[in-house]
């Protein structure tokens, strides 16, 4: 028997709060689980800061992407299983993309890739095609096999199908997300019926289509999304806190260039600073060993290095104001200029964040549209577009919402020296100056 | 403040206007591939590599006025184009001032088609391949547009143009 073919002696399970169990009978994706790159993702959390707004929100990179390949075994052993339109030699492929689509995850990943300009997609592809022990798995089913694998998560493999399993507007790994977000969150948005979606789901030409008897399933699932977006992946104090880090990072960064001398030197940032890192220098990293900087680095002299790294510490956030930049942007420069004036350097005490959601999208004719719709699969066989059939959907494809936001610490606007400045930066901000 | 907006109207402003959707995201990836500062995060997608952000951040300097978006039809199909507003102008004015301008390379980007920027583009997204298997992969991910030769070299020479500019 082939590794490829090969399976356990005794199917494995992992109790899952999701989806009750994780069934796992390759042996290929028991010794996937078990390298030490996948390991790691137990330490990289799911939702990045969001545990500072809602504490149960632990969870880690490693329980979802066991999620996504669970949805997706689902899908090809019991779903796609036997249809003609779907090619079963694709089984071993999709379920290792699943299982790996976020290993090149780092810690606080938007935040850690936003200052040092990286992109954990090209992490991933380094990993599954590095000198590493997954790509020594991979390689084991076929030399090839690892690039294959890689090429579904960029989204360049050949069979579409596979592509749209892992990533497309109704995927495995939003399906898992939604659902595991909610349930650790403690929030009531984010379920919908994913069994009744993954029945109705069918292998067609170069995409997978969604029986229009299940219509009403995927609305919820639509729906389900819109409100996660914005009750709990836009929340403005995880933000504020998303914030914060990236300020740590970039000051810490600062100050290295600089020559300053760390009373704990940033060993593991160093080779991020000058860009010299290696894929060994990333997997070094996951958030602890950033959360033991932060802690260190309370006691640092310089003052801004060590306050940004208390208050992420012990969640002293920022404030926030609305702001709309078309209006307030020469509002903002006033207030740079204020803050200045009042000792507070703006660089790391005044910043704006945007972040914005298109919850659904479908393709026009003659755009040049980069999303592939949702595409529903009728009695006749015709294929209609999601939004074409669903008033729900319709009512939000499209429509792109956007959210504006300036942080800044509020108490240090209202004690100490200079009080006259900061009474005019309190009231720009407070009384709809900006 | 607002820098990455900022860096996105400059570079209308200096390419004068930019026309068609996907033309302006593959301009500001070969821009970003030759290490021009921008911070959109691109994936590949159905014409290549995408950037979801620069769509996101195209549509909010919209609604701020900063960029006008006109529909134009070309007869069989339509496409949008893009210009630097007065009060855009403004705003490059106020905020983006520090950025540096890479005229010549907005002007040579604007000059090409969308389907040769999307063969360049596609190019560079394989660029840590070597360039046979570049050519195999354009050809495995874009069979349907039928790329010739004579275009993919010109593609190359193209890029090659692009990175003796020394862009900053």
């Amino acid at each position: 028997m082939s590794y490829a073919t090969q399976k356990l002696a005794e199917e494995k399970v992992f109790k899952d709060p999701v989806h009750r169990y994780i069934h796992v009978r390759d042996q290929v994706i028991w010794d996937l689980v078990n390298s030490k790159e996948f390991q790691r993702l137990r330490r990289i959390k799911q939702l990045g800061t969001s545990y500072l707004v809602f504490h149960g929100a632990e969870h880690s990179r490693f329980s979802h992407s066991l999620g996504v390949y669970e949805i997706v075994r689902r899908i090809s052993d019991d779903v796609f299983h036997g249809r003609p339109e779907w090619d079963e030699s694709e089984r071993l492929t999709v379920l290792c993309a699943a299982l790996l689509h976020d290993l090149g995850h780092g810690p606080f990943s938007h935040s850690f890739e936003k200052v040092f300009n990286v992109d954990h997609e090209e992490f991933t592809r380094a990993i599954l095609t590095g000198d590493t022990e997954v790509n020594g798995i991979l390689k084991k089913v076929s030399s090839d096999f690892p690039g294959h694998v890689a090429e579904v998560i960029a989204k360049i493999y050949s069979n579409k199908q596979v592509i749209s399993l892992i990533s497309s507007q109704i995927d495995a790994d939003r399906m898992d997300y939604l659902q595991r977000d909610a349930y650790y969150t403690g929030v009531s948005y984010g379920h919908f019926d994913m069994e009744r979606i993954l029945r109705v789901m069918r292998p067609l030409d170069d995409q997978v289509v969604i029986k229009s008897s299940g219509m009403h399933a995927v609305e919820d699932y639509i729906m389900s999304r819109y409100q996660m977006y914005w009750q709990v992946y836009f929340h403005p104090v995880a933000r504020s806190a998303e914030v914060i880090l990236r300020k740590i990072l970039q000051r810490a960064k600062e100050l290295s260039e600089s020559g300053y001398e760390f009373q704990q030197p940033p060993t593991h940032f160093l080779a991020f600073f000058d860009r010299s890192f290696t894929l060994d220098d990333y997997l070094a990293l996951d958030e602890g060993v950033l959360m033991t900087y932060f802690q260190l680095w309370i006691n640092e002299r310089d003052p801004i290095l060590a306050d940004l790294c208390e208050r992420f510490v012990n969640r002293r956030l920022f404030q926030y104001v609305d702001f709309d930049p078309g209006t307030d942007y020469k509002k903002l420069g006033e207030l740079s200029a204020l803050f200045k004036k009042a000792g507070i350097d703006p660089e790391y005490y005044l910043i704006d964040d945007s972040t914005s959601d298109l919850p659904y999208d479908f393709y026009r004719p003659g755009e040049e549209e980069e999303r592939l719709p949702i595409q529903l699969l009728m009695p006749n066989g015709d294929i209609k577009e999601l939004s074409r059939l669903s008033q729900v959907v319709d009512a939000i494809s499209g429509k792109r919402r956007t959210d504006y936001k300036l942080y800044f610490p509020a108490e240090l606007l209202i004690d100490g020296k200079k009080k006259a400045i900061k009474q005019q930066i309190l009231e720009m901000l407070r009384e709809g100056g900006i | 403040m607002l820098q990455e907006h900022a860096r996105i109207v400059d570079f209308i402003a200096t390419a004068e206007g930019v026309t068609g959707r996907k033309k302006l995201q593959k301009m500001v990836y070969i821009m970003k591939k030759l290490n021009v500062p921008f911070r959109e995060k691109y994936e590949f997608h159905i014409y290549g590599p995408y950037s979801e952000e620069l769509t996101a951040r195209i549509e909010e300097l919209c609604d701020m006025g900063f960029i006008s978006e006109a529909l134009e039809d070309k007869g069989s199909y339509v496409q949008y184009k893009y210009a630097v507003t007065d009060e855009g102008m403004e705003f490059r004015q106020a905020v983006a001032a520090s950025i540096p301008k890479n005229p010549e390379a907005a002007a040579l980007l604007n000059a090409k088609s969308a389907r040769f920027l999307e063969l360049a583009s596609t190019l560079l997204y394989f660029d840590h391949l070597k360039r046979d298997e570049q050519i195999a992969k354009l050809h495995s991910v874009k069979g349907k547009l039928n790329f010739t030769e004579t275009e993919i070299e010109e593609a190359y020479r193209f890029l090659g143009e692009l990175a003796q500019l020394k862009l900053a």
